[in-house]
């Protein structure tokens, strides 16, 4: 908190990324009434389905108006430069995760991808290293919770070889 | 039932040899997680939520008192020494205890506040157990329109009133009753906002979004401003054991720390943050040593440790006898609750007392547990917090993402998890509050159902929400912590995310 270089200075100037917050919010609306209009309406006493989501959307339209008002008048918090390659390597190793369970590749191969490609994401290049201290601490972890504690996790070629 | 004797009959329980091996590897493993850097006890539990889904409730929600108390042990212990406060209840506790480490007086920093909140647990869990009687007296008197008009309360505590910014954490409560709804209502069997996706119809699994929130997210924000940070580990030297004269010194600071901690925490407005600071300005008004406030002095340790340990025992007073969360770490609770289909509540003490009594009657065996442990073990947890932070971030999101794939192994349940780690990021950047969302999810829905039966039962009339005393009352005093924040600019001054 101590590094000042990349501070936006609050309280002045239209901040763009506050005004994407609100339109985000207020589509997040459109969407609760959207929908809440394709429930069919079914006769009872009280309330139905389908009246909460419009208040919850009433309620986030007027956090929207809200937060566009803060964000027109720059107050949002300060916030310091981020580095966009380290969220995208994370985010990369969490879309290989996400395709190696899709494709049955199992829980070890799954997870090291995302152990590599995360320790890479914090400046790590010994990636060769990386990868076999990820195979070794995933196996253990499979072999722990899968045979000893019994939850399934899933199995790929790898896990079939233990 | 008298009061002793369920406690008697709950400490039988407690001690069966398993429920004692139970407890002993939630303590073990809730601290081991909780002293990693950034994971505060919500995080802790959750994380270690599927460890316990084999196990039978007794044993599972017994070793989850062990977490929740090694958790919070944990993150003092990262307070202490490397100055990174898990979350916010802690932030006190690094203002001095930081500086006492960086003096070499590490060991007595770790010590006063493991014997603090050992002492400040012992005396809150014993709150526990005779105050819940009574409240659950009263709430079985409540009817539906009470119950919703008391989560009203809690809504606007947990997201506006103490934070910095109301409308910030409104917005962050709003994303938790948005997710709360999809799923199948359960009331009509309509899909609402699942969007033909089946995995959507059982709704968002809390889990999933508190892991995706506190766990991925919290890796990202730490990756994308890793440049800006550099954390320091500081040794513990010299003796562990505190001197005659820092046990003077922190006696009476652990009483007083309780008394701050457990009555705030027991209120239905959750947060350890008020109590913890409250104790750490009136130790430093009251110390006889005020020159050495802000350079590392025992009572700025000793009070707000206490504070904090008795505040996490209060929050569990309304989420027992009334099912109200008000913290990120108690949702959580209540999550590992509905995981084998309990709903805590008036109706859980008489359905299921060897339960109840058996939870808090482990509070005191993990607290015990902790001093014993701790103490002696100090070593291996700061070789723990000496993990490189790239291996250490990579293994944390292995096991978070172990956690989900576990539970449902599917693409659209892993994608869900990495989206909410996106918004958890996003909310860091702009400093929105966590703790809403997850409060929102959970409530959210207990609360509509609540508020859609009080209108059954009205015929459709809402004057039914301001008929019974008891709604009205709440409803106006959830309206005055609505409009407080904007009116008193002051209260801003503690943060509430619990991340």
């Amino acid at each position: 908190m101590t590094d000042s270089a990349g501070t936006q200075a609050p309280g002045r100037g239209v901040d763009k990324a506050g005004i994407v917050i609100a339109a985000l919010l207020a589509a997040v609306a459109l969407v609760l009434v959207y929908d809440a209009n394709q429930i069919p309406a079914t006769t009872m006493y009280g309330m139905g389905p389908q009246v909460m989501p419009v208040v919850i959307a009433i309620g986030l339209g007027i956090l929207a108006l809200a937060n566009l008002i803060d964000a027109v008048r720059g107050n949002l918090p300060p916030r310091e430069s981020s580095d966009p390659v380290a969220v995208l390597l994370i985010l990369v190793g969490l879309a290989l995760l996400i395709a190696i369970i899709g494709f049955g590749g199992g829980f070890i191969l799954a997870t090291t991808a995302l152990f590599v490609t995360t320790s890479a994401a914090f400046g790590r290049r010994a990636f060769a290293t990386d990868l076999i201290i990820g195979a070794l601490l995933t196996t253990l972890i499979y072999m722990a919770f899968d045979r000893l504690l019994t939850l399934s996790l899933p199995a790929g070629p790898l896990e079939r070889l233990l | 039932m008298d009061t002793f004797a369920a406690l008697a009959h709950g400490m039988a329980i407690a001690a069966q040899p398993m429920n004692l091996l139970y407890a002993l590897i939630g303590v073990f493993l809730g601290t081991a997680v909780g002293v990693l850097p950034g994971i505060g006890p919500a995080l802790t539990v959750a994380l270690l939520l599927p460890v316990t889904y084999k196990l039978d409730p007794g044993g599972s929600l017994i070793m989850f008192a062990g977490i929740y108390y090694g958790g919070m042990y944990g993150g003092s212990t990262t307070a202490i020494l490397i100055n990174t406060p898990g979350e916010s209840a802690s932030m006190a506790t690094a203002l001095e205890g930081n500086k006492m480490a960086k003096a070499g007086r590490g060991g007595p920093a770790l010590a006063t506040s493991a014997i603090g909140s050992f002492v400040a647990g012992t005396i809150a869990t014993i709150g526990l157990a005779f105050l819940s009687p009574y409240l659950v007296d009263i709430a079985v008197r409540f009817g539906p329109e009470d119950y919703f008009a008391l989560m009203c309360v809690a809504f606007i505590t947990v997201s506006a009133t103490f934070g910095d910014s109301p409308i910030r954490g409104l917005t962050s409560l709003f994303i938790g009753l948005v997710l709360g709804l999809v799923g199948i209502d359960k009331l009509t069997g309509q899909a609402r906002l699942a969007f033909g996706v089946p995995e959507l119809l059982d709704g968002v699994e809390v889990t999933t979004l508190a892991v995706g929130l506190f766990a991925v997210g919290e890796a990202l924000y730490v990756a994308s401003r890793r440049h800006h940070t550099e954390e320091k580990i500081e040794a513990v030297k010299g003796s562990l054991w505190m001197t005659r004269e820092d046990w003077k010194r922190s006696w009476k600071p652990w009483l007083r720390g309780t008394l701050f901690g457990f009555p705030i925490g027991a209120l239905p407005a959750g947060g350890a943050e008020i109590p913890t600071f409250l104790s750490y300005s009136t130790e430093r008004r009251l110390t006889k040593y005020p020159d050495e406030f802000g350079k590392g002095a025992i009572e700025g340790v000793a009070g707000p440790e206490a504070a904090n340990n008795a505040s996490a025992a209060g929050t569990l007073v309304p989420l027992l006898t009334l099912g109200l969360p008000t913290s990120a770490t108690a949702a959580m609770m209540l999550a590992g609750f509905q995981q084998y289909g309990l709903n805590p509540g008036p109706l859980l003490f008489a359905e299921r007392p060897d339960l109840v009594w058996g939870l808090i009657a482990s509070l005191f065996i993990a607290n015990t547990m902790l001093l014993v442990l701790n103490l002696p073990l100090v070593g291996l947890w700061v070789r723990l917090l000496k993990i490189p932070t790239p291996w250490l971030y990579a293994g944390i999101l292995v096991f978070a993402t172990m956690g989900t794939i576990a539970a449902k192994p599917s693409v659209v349940e892993l994608s869900m998890l990495a989206g909410f780690g996106v918004l958890g990021f996003l909310m860091r950047r702009f400093d929105f509050p966590i703790a809403p969302v997850v409060v929102g999810l959970i409530l959210g829905p207990i609360a509509e159902s609540q508020l859609r039966r009080a209108l059954a039962i009205s015929l459709g009339d809402p004057m039914t929400l301001l008929q019974s005393p008891i709604s009205a009352t709440l409803l106006v005093v959830a309206l005055i912590a609505l409009v407080a924040p904007f009116i008193l600019k002051g209260l801003g001054r503690f943060k509430a995310n619990e991340d």
